[in-house]
């Protein structure tokens, strides 16, 4: 057990980093992106990095990723990297070895863009294929979407860059609530209590305690040692389940896909802006989620005739208006679009006459 | 083989289909043909068939795996356990083909060979193993120099955007801030004694290219403090026509200087003079937009560092939260004494008054930023609020009258 190597931490980055860039560390003046999927980062030095963005499932194999070791191999010595996106960047230091790259990428289906004005990869999270509470898969609703918006990834069509991301329950391990488009699951059940096994499973103080609108009480009946729920509090957030497992709260048929829209957090122009609700609910139609994939590409596209020049989508949306939003869109407002939900709520009624009909 | 007739469907198509690679492992991986399987049945049932998770780890860390058990284990024998392994990742996710085989290695060895580049929080996640293949794995990892990363109520594994690997705009070194960070904090990264999650996130530029504002407790912003650098005559480059702007990453070819950049200015801060671009720096907010237009002739100052915010996380369960600032500009130079000594003061006073479960941002609304400031030591700054309060309902502290009995206009922690 002496020999046993404990709390190294990760490995230092300076192993991982080609020579033109140990090179240049500090010293980088401008890039260019020649071409969607293409940045030429340019030294102080003269010296330039080419990096390839291509796009990536992110949920992957050993086998997927040591084609990309080989493919890195062959063109960038060995180095690689990914992005906070999902995306596999490979790094050029040898100008002659792009156009051998890029037609490599295209032979082996890996597709090249994800740069300046495009729909970049969705950060996403586990969904069916790992976690226990999702409801809704991560993967395959990523998969449609991209298909369906698969050019605007490889071009820069767009007023500005999408960020599209999904979170499969509303814990978002994918923090999503800051995206121009924010794909959530959510759940519409309350949690059904198993009382013969809460006692064992769960502590029941813990477990009223972790609902976040006090929907939750002690059972009436003592010697149950379980607890009740208040159905009209409950808003579906699954924290029980989590701290207790006794208390699903799944749904075959209830849970379902909402869509928000108009975050970001870049600072350029407007501050950073959360996601707003857009569409409440979308039913789960498993394996390409077609109301899903349309209703995005309605809203992406309604953004790209609409916006002006440089707009992201929730700096377009908040000088139209919200009430053209909907209009435009053609989604319905409903009583689920208006927040009362604790201290945020108040602050998003309008209380000034500037509004359009 | 089981039979997948919904997740086929996901085969075709121009993006890379994860189904089409994971069938390819469906042969020697009974596992993975498993898992296969059940998630066709959650395709067809609209329902997740993992069970909550269970304690499961390596010898003396209490985070970094993340116990996995199907509730059809029976139908799937291979996903009878199928726990998460986090590997915590270098800086800027930058690697060598060489490493990267030899974790693949490991993984085809002790696990499922299915893996995320990367999970939300930074890791590379290694998707699928046994509990009696997470010591053996684990040791092979760190023989390699790899270490696992955090989860559950813990420091959680930091990461960084590429910063100056690979950027012009980079305020200070994401990477090495990031790589110290997580080297100081390795045993509240390993075993989790917070009352939740606590993440950290280095953006060097407000562009925050890895979203720190939103996904992490707390975010480091780079900023500058002087003038923006120009180059003017790449700025009558741009106006001639000669430079596309965001170079070249935009649907517009030709930059109209006048109405692209200095009219969209926030602080309406720059003006043209002929083809001369003018800046009152003093009154820049650093949004990045007039750099983001024109890389070639603008970059960032040179007296750099960050800035702190605090706060931000998921909806759960207050609602959802960005990081708010709490200390405008620190210098960030090695060995990043000032951050660690900050990060450790706001997870002792955390620690010692949050509840279980309730992030640091929820805490501040609870206790009120005041509590927090001086507990920290930090003093009250402008810059932390957006607006001043609008209700009389303020606090008068013991501490504000003996200011006041002193001759002072006002109390402060510094």
């Amino acid at each position: 057990m002496s020999e046993r190597l404990t709390d190294i931490g990760p490995p230092h980055y300076s192993k991982f980093l080609p020579p033109v860039i140990k090179e240049n560390y500090g010293k980088w003046k401008y890039h260019i992106i020649p071409e969607p999927g293409v940045l030429i980062h340019v030294s102080e030095t003269g010296a330039e990095l080419i990096s390839v963005r291509v796009a990536s499932p992110r949920l992957i194999t050993t086998l997927f990723a040591r084609e990309l070791c080989d493919i890195a191999d062959k063109y960038c010595d060995g180095y690689l990297r990914f992005t906070s996106r999902h995306n596999v960047e490979f790094l050029v230091s040898d100008k002659s070895k792009l156009e051998g790259l890029k037609a490599e990428l295209v032979k082996r289906g890996l597709p090249k863009g994800g740069t300046g004005h495009s729909v970049t990869n969705i950060v996403h999270t586990q969904g069916w294929v790992h976690c226990h509470t999702p409801a809704i898969d991560a993967s395959g609703i990523v998969k449609a979407v991209m298909d369906d918006l698969f050019e605007y990834f490889g071009t820069h069509q767009l007023p500005a860059q999408v960020r599209i991301s999904l979170a499969c329950c509303l814990n978002m391990c994918g923090a999503v609530h800051c995206s121009d488009i924010a794909i959530c699951g959510v759940h519409r059940t309350p949690p059904k209590v198993k009382h013969e096994v809460l006692r064992h499973l769960c502590e029941i103080p813990t477990t009223i305690a972790s609902c976040p609108t006090g929907a939750i009480r002690p059972h009436p009946d003592k010697n149950l040692k379980s607890v009740i729920v208040n159905e009209e509090r409950c808003m579906y957030c699954g924290n029980c389940y989590t701290m207790c497992p006794a208390m699903p709260c799944f749904d075959e048929e209830k849970g379902g896909v909402a869509l928000l829209v108009g975050g970001k957090v870049s600072n350029a122009k407007s501050p950073p802006m959360f996601s707003r609700l857009a569409v409440p609910y979308i039913k789960n139609d498993p394996p390409r989620w077609p109301d899903v994939v349309q209703t995005i590409r309605r809203i992406l596209i309604k953004y790209a005739e609409n916006a002006l020049k440089w707009e992201r989508v929730g700096e377009w949306v908040e000088r139209i208006g919200w009430e053209r939003f909907f209009d435009v869109c053609e989604i319905p407002f409903t009583f689920q679009h208006i927040d009362d939900y604790k201290f945020q709520a108040y602050d998003t009624y309008r209380t000034s006459m500037h509004f359009k009909f | 083989m089981h039979k997948t007739p919904l997740l086929d469907q996901l085969e075709s198509g121009p993006f890379p289909s994860f189904v089409k690679d994971l069938k390819r492992l469906a042969p020697t991986k009974p596992q993975v043909n498993d898992l296969l399987g059940q998630l066709e049945r959650s395709y067809k049932e609209k329902i997740t068939h993992w069970k909550h998770g269970g304690i499961v780890g390596v010898l003396g860390y209490g985070s970094g795996i993340i116990g996995r058990y199907s509730d059809l284990p029976d139908e799937f024998p291979g996903l009878e356990h199928f726990h998460t392994m986090r590997i915590n990742q270098p800086s800027g996710w930058f690697y060598t083909s060489q490493a990267l085989r030899e974790l693949f290695d490991i993984w085809d060895e002790h696990g499922s060979s299915i893996l995320n580049m990367h999970g939300a929080t930074g890791d590379i996640i290694f998707l699928g193993t046994r509990t009696e293949e997470l010591e053996p794995a684990f040791q092979k990892l760190t023989a390699k120099g790899w270490d696992i990363g955090g989860s559950g109520s813990a420091m959680r594994s930091p990461s960084c955007c590429c910063g100056p690997a690979r950027c012009e705009w980079s305020c200070y070194d994401t990477m090495e801030a990031c790589y110290q960070l997580t080297q100081e904090f390795q045993f509240d990264l390993h075993r989790p004694s917070f009352p939740y999650k606590y993440k950290l996130k280095f953006s060097g530029c407000p562009n925050d290219c890895v979203a720190s504002v939103a996904r992490s407790d707390m975010s480091m912003i780079g900023v500058w403090k002087d003038d923006i650098r120009i180059d003017q005559s790449a700025v009558e480059a741009y106006i001639g026509g000669e430079l596309k702007p965001k170079g070249g990453g935009a649907n517009v070819d030709k930059l109209d200087v006048q109405a692209d950049v200095v009219d969209l200015c926030p602080t309406q801060c720059m003006w043209l003079e002929g083809k001369t671009l003018k800046i009152n720096n003093k009154e820049c907010n650093h949004c990045m937009h007039c750099i983001n237009m024109m890389p070639q002739a603008l970059r960032p100052g040179t007296d750099v560092g960050c800035t702190v915010l605090l706060g931000s996380h998921a909806p759960i369960l207050e609602g959802a939260q960005m990081s708010w600032v709490i200390v405008p500009f620190m210098r960030m130079e090695e060995p990043f004494d000032e951050l660690k000594e900050l990060t450790a003061n706001i997870t002792e006073w955390w620690s010692e008054h949050g509840k279980n479960r309730e992030r640091v941002g929820e805490l501040i609304m609870r206790m009120g930023m005041r509590a927090f400031l001086e507990a920290v030591g930090l003093p009250p700054v402008p810059q932390s609020v957006r607006v001043p309060r609008a209700n009389p309902f303020f606090f008068w502290h013991q501490s504000d009258f003996e200011a006041e009995a002193e001759g002072r206009k006002y109390h402060t922690t510094k």
